[in-house]
């Protein structure tokens, strides 16, 4: 191991932690955003939807992630139609692609978190609010969601770490996000030891950050 | 679009098919050394000391870092270790390693920290007057172990050994990247060929699919088999 190159990596491959964290923080809110669509499209059986999300949910969470990258990055040019529609210049971008897969892959997996928070909400007390006259939005607002947070928060703070994981694969699709520019210094300097093991500890870093941020929320919400 | 999956040397049906026989291999290669592993880690941490800590580490590095990234420090880590040692012993020319054989370590080794942390969790759920009972009957530590400990600790790690089936099934697919002719190496090769890219992907990933539905059917019903009584 040769420290001082390794140390001489870090300016380089910080440069790739605003892309990781971009990529991360938009593929997040599409999940959170159609996770709850799904969730709620699901849970209240909604006629045709709730059956074709049962199919989405089922695809994205017994595929690999790279498949899902790949078949819309690589994949939707194969279509005209996609070729000729107004979507185009976004995605045949790396960048979009990358989000948009990630946010798929993400609001599958969500939305069952979700629907797990929902779930564990004790139904008497939905039958004790509509007994106050709460209006179905106040039960809502009032009753179901606060408790239905703090059942799901625990599984939704590995969600967020397994979706930090899953940026990397924007590497893949010559995203340089910081495995990406991991990859360029290992070849470039034929140090694949200091160049990953560089990385690592940055990416131990955020997802350390992140799960610690998590456990003082759920601290905070009992 | 049926021609293009045909068996034969016209059709990539072949390509696949053969391709899903090393994603298989691969996962349960890389499940059944990765789980095993992650038994001796537990039972090595739960001694205590400095082993401890240092596999909590190994615990919080392997499931903190993305997975590709572990495949990449092994993958050309490996080579280049081995590049040196060959070097310094005077051989010059480039050696290849079997990709395959990384990639199974790499995934065996992610598999192993996860695993580890399902024994640790299962390890918990035993009664403690059950050890000590063993005890008082004068078994030894390892007959403890194999007789009260084991069985337990597989039926309740179970369920989370599945998942990790499932994620480390899904993660064989990464193992492509190193050119290694698994299924989602043989998609991508058949959709370069064929400029039919979507084709190929949404194929490999119904395979996937269908591996997955299947894993977890059959999982049900193991779990099912090893039940208590009452619990089915």
């Amino acid at each position: 191991m040769d420290w001082a190159l390794m140390a001489s990596f870090y300016p380089d491959l910080a440069t790739g932690i605003t892309v990781t964290l971009g990529i991360l923080v938009g593929a997040l809110s599409i999940g959170v955003v159609l996770g709850a669509v799904i969730c709620a499209a699901r849970l209240n059986r909604v006629p045709v939807l709730a059956q074709v999300f049962d199919g989405y949910v089922l695809f994205f969470r017994g595929t690999p992630l790279l498949v899902q990258l790949f078949a819309i990055y690589f994949g939707l040019g194969q279509f005209e139609a996609v070729r000729d529609s107004i979507a185009w210049p976004l995605l045949r971008e790396a960048w979009f692609c990358a989000v948009l897969a990630l946010g798929l892959n993400s609001a599958a997996f969500t939305s069952e978190i979700m629907r797990g928070g929902v779930l564990g909400v004790e139904r008497g007390q939905l039958e004790a609010a509509d007994a106050f006259g709460f209006s179905p939005l106040q039960t809502l607002w009032l009753v179901l969601l606060p408790q239905a947070l703090r059942i799901a928060l625990p599984a939704y703070g590995n969600e967020v770490i397994l979706m930090l994981k899953g940026t990397a694969l924007a590497s893949t699709i010559s995203i340089m996000e910081i495995t990406g520019l991991a990859r360029k210094l290992s070849s470039e300097h034929f140090a694949p030891f200091e160049a990953f093991i560089a990385a690592g500890t940055i990416y131990l870093v955020i997802s350390i950050t992140l799960t610690s941020s998590f456990s003082f929320i759920e601290r905070r919400l009992v | 679009m049926l021609a293009l999956l045909s068996y034969g040397p016209d059709g990539w049906g072949d390509e696949l098919l053969s391709g899903l026989g090393v994603t298989l291999l691969l996962a349960v290669i890389a499940f059944a050394a990765g789980s095993t592993f992650g038994l001796l880690l537990m039972l090595v941490r739960r001694r205590g000391g400095v082993a401890q800590a240092l596999i909590a580490g190994y615990v919080t590095v392997f499931r903190g870092v993305p997975e590709l990234l572990v495949l990449y420090l092994i993958f050309f880590g490996t080579g280049a270790l081995i590049q040196n040692v060959a070097a310094s012993l005077g051989y010059t020319e480039r050696i290849n390693l079997s990709g395959f054989a990384l990639g199974a370590l790499a995934l065996a080794v992610i598999t192993s920290a996860y695993a580890s942390e399902a024994f640790r969790g299962a390890a918990n759920s035993i009664p403690r007057g059950q050890l000590e009972a063993a005890e008082a009957f004068g078994f030894s530590g390892p007959k403890r172990f194999i007789v009260v400990e084991l069985p337990q600790l597989l039926r309740v790690a179970l369920p989370a050994l599945g998942n990790i089936w499932l994620i480390i099934l899904k993660d064989t697919a990464l193992v492509s990247l190193t050119a290694v002719s698994e299924l989602m190496r043989q998609a991508t090769v058949a959709a370069g060929s064929t400029h039919r890219p979507f084709t190929f992907y949404a194929v490999a990933a119904v395979i996937y699919l269908v591996v997955s539905f299947f894993s977890e059917r059959a999982l049900v019903r193991v779990e099912r088999r090893f039940a208590l009584q009452g619990e089915r």
